[in-house]
């Protein structure tokens, strides 16, 4: 039977207000959630009421001179690994991608052997340099050398640290930036060619900055890890946060309270570092999604201003409040 | 008679074993238009890439306004261009890509201006100006600060015409420009492409829209398999095709 025209369109909506629903009754999600509290609750328990923790004694040591000297060393100490690694890998990873065979072989060299070794041997290497090399000299290649320099006093404490996490950082990094840049599609490089840049110009001004959203991610886990990674340097004698707090509590055998302090200063730094991650995404993603969220900064700021200037807002504000008024 | 703008004299491009240009000859005279039709794999594209070096060549001379294409000749032998002259010569020639390929960390106003501030050292304020004269050109005064990702392909395209333009080409290469858009947003490409032509500028256009090829074009070349089977008229050669394989191909298409 061939239907009337006029039945393929409701003459009039079943229903023109609002769908208020009941929602889903979710008893899973329940019984998990006082299971996860019962369990959080139990450890913060055990936590506080177990005397050898000795919060006490962490409370004493958490802003100890000797603490908050080491916490210094280990941000300069990470920050100039991690700039050394940066650096290096996107020197590494241009080099990789050359066409000329020694160039990327050279490049391909390097990342076999520093990602093939521990990085404690390559540290403890770097801490033996003066017996492999006395005196370090700058000048021609078999010719004449300007600047003689002995080994020992050049390769101090900091830089033994610096060299041996930065150099293996960097074979890590270049293979971040490289997987950055063959990420970005070959037409972005073409349009650049064709406007008359040149390669330099399309690596530095078009190509890179695209890769820097496939490269920021993976960053941010490497510096987080170069941070925690400098405390290998308890194993050539030199005094960063993890060393300062194995002296005292070699000394006084509090052993628990000052792992404790330093756990708790690398998670602050990393939370922070964390905060500069989200910043520096953003920054990159410029052009990428319509919208971006706005920033923590941003809500706070927009839901004052909304409150108090908008008079509409707050009026939509009231009438959620009282639907039924 | 004045130099031809183009000039391409038995043009062979491999890739590998694979023939894909096999002795491409023609000329396009300054201010004309002409417009490449064809199967894909015909070799139209990598012809058009040739010409702004973008695809070397195997065998055969070609040249832009009088001068060898990514070569120097001396003593009868071919040099090799460095880069930075490649790059000088490519920034006069503009090239527009079937897929846009807009810069997508820029806005439209970046996109525009990022060449003649690299490449020209144009002072910054000149360059906005220019700019925005060319994006008001193609009708897109008020997308200046969006990015690509917020206009249509349409208005990406035009964006994309607009910038190839800022370099003050004197010749404008197009790869099927219209191939990858909505048909309703097709006009609005071609328009702008006819007011290029009706300015003077010279144009080599790779294309399957054969309404624009009948009325703008002063030159239509057929190629399959690497070589051009029929050139002549547009209007000629598109009602009355002289070969087989023309005529087997037009009657897909029209």
């Amino acid at each position: 039977m061939a239907l009337p025209p006029g039945d393929l369109i409701a003459a009039e909506p079943p229903a023109a207000e609002e769908i208020q629903a009941v929602p889903v009754r979710h008893y899973g999600r329940w019984v998990a959630t006082v299971v996860v509290a019962a369990i959080a609750v139990s450890i913060v328990h055990s936590m506080a009421s177990n005397p050898n923790f000795q919060w006490g004694v962490v409370r004493h040591y958490l802003f100890d001179s000797r603490i908050t000297a080491g916490v210094v060393v280990t941000i300069e100490l990470a920050v100039a690994a991690q700039a050394l690694g940066i650096a290096l890998g996107i020197l590494l990873a241009v080099m990789r991608l050359s066409p000329n065979p020694l160039i990327s072989g050279s490049s391909w060299l390097y990342i076999w052997f520093f990602r093939g070794t521990p990085v404690l041997v390559q540290l403890l290497f770097w801490s033996f340099i003066g017996a492999l090399y006395r005196t370090i000299s700058l000048g021609i290649p078999f010719g004449p050398s300007f600047i003689h320099l002995n080994s020992n006093s050049l390769i101090t404490g900091f830089m033994t640290v610096l060299l041996g996490l930065g150099l293996n950082e960097g074979a890590y990094m270049s293979e971040i930036v490289r997987a950055g840049i063959i990420s970005v599609d070959d037409g972005q490089t073409e349009a650049a060619l064709s406007l008359g840049m040149t390669r330099l110009q399309t690596m530095r001004r078009i190509v890179l900055p695209q890769a820097m959203r496939v490269i920021i991610p993976p960053t941010g886990n490497e510096a987080i890890s170069m941070l925690k990674t400098t405390s290998l340097a308890l194993v050539v004698a030199f005094t960063e946060l993890t060393t300062a707090a194995v002296n005292i509590y070699s000394n006084n055998f509090e052993t628990i309270p000052l792992l404790i302090v330093v756990s708790i200063w690398y998670l602050a730094i990393t939370s922070v570092l964390y905060v500069g991650q989200y910043y520096i995404e953003r920054h990159y993603a410029r052009g990428s999604s319509r919208e971006l969220p706005p920033t923590p900064l941003q809500r706070v700021r927009r839901g004052v201003f909304s409150a108090r200037h908008d008079p509409v807002a707050m009026g939509a504000v009231a009438d959620v409040a009282r639907p039924h008024a | 008679m004045t130099e031809p703008m183009v000039k391409a004299e038995g043009v062979h491009k491999r890739f590998g074993r694979l023939e894909v240009l096999c002795g491409i000859s023609l000329e396009v005279g300054r201010g004309e238009v002409m417009c490449i039709i064809g199967p894909s794999g015909s070799g139209k594209s990598t012809f058009l890439r040739t010409i702004n070096h973008l695809e070397r060549i195997n065998r055969g001379r070609l040249y832009v306004d009088g001068v060898l294409v990514g070569y120097r000749e001396h003593r009868g032998k071919l040099h090799e261009l460095p880069d930075g002259e490649v790059a000088t010569r490519r920034a006069e020639i503009g090239m527009v890509f079937q897929r846009f390929n807009l810069f997508p960390h820029m806005t439209s106003l970046e996109n525009v201006i990022e060449a003649p501030r690299q490449v020209r050292n144009v002072p910054k304020a000149q360059a906005i100006a220019e700019a925005t004269d060319l994006l008001t050109r193609v009708g897109l005064s008020d997308k200046l600060d969006s990015y690509p990702s917020q206009l249509s392909g349409g208005q990406q395209q035009r964006v994309a015409i607009a910038r190839a333009l800022a370099m003050k080409p004197k010749l404008m290469l197009f790869d099927e420009p219209t191939s990858a858009l909505d048909p309703e947003l097709v006009g609005d490409v071609l328009d702008v492409m006819r007011g290029l032509a009706r300015d003077g500028m010279t144009m080599i256009v790779v294309t399957h829209e054969m309404g624009f090829a009948r009325e703008a074009a002063d030159k239509l070349v057929f190629m399959d398999a690497g070589v051009i089977v029929e050139a002549g008229d547009p209007r000629e050669v598109l009602a009355n095709p002289q070969h087989e394989r023309t005529k087997a191909f037009l009657s897909k298409v029209l």
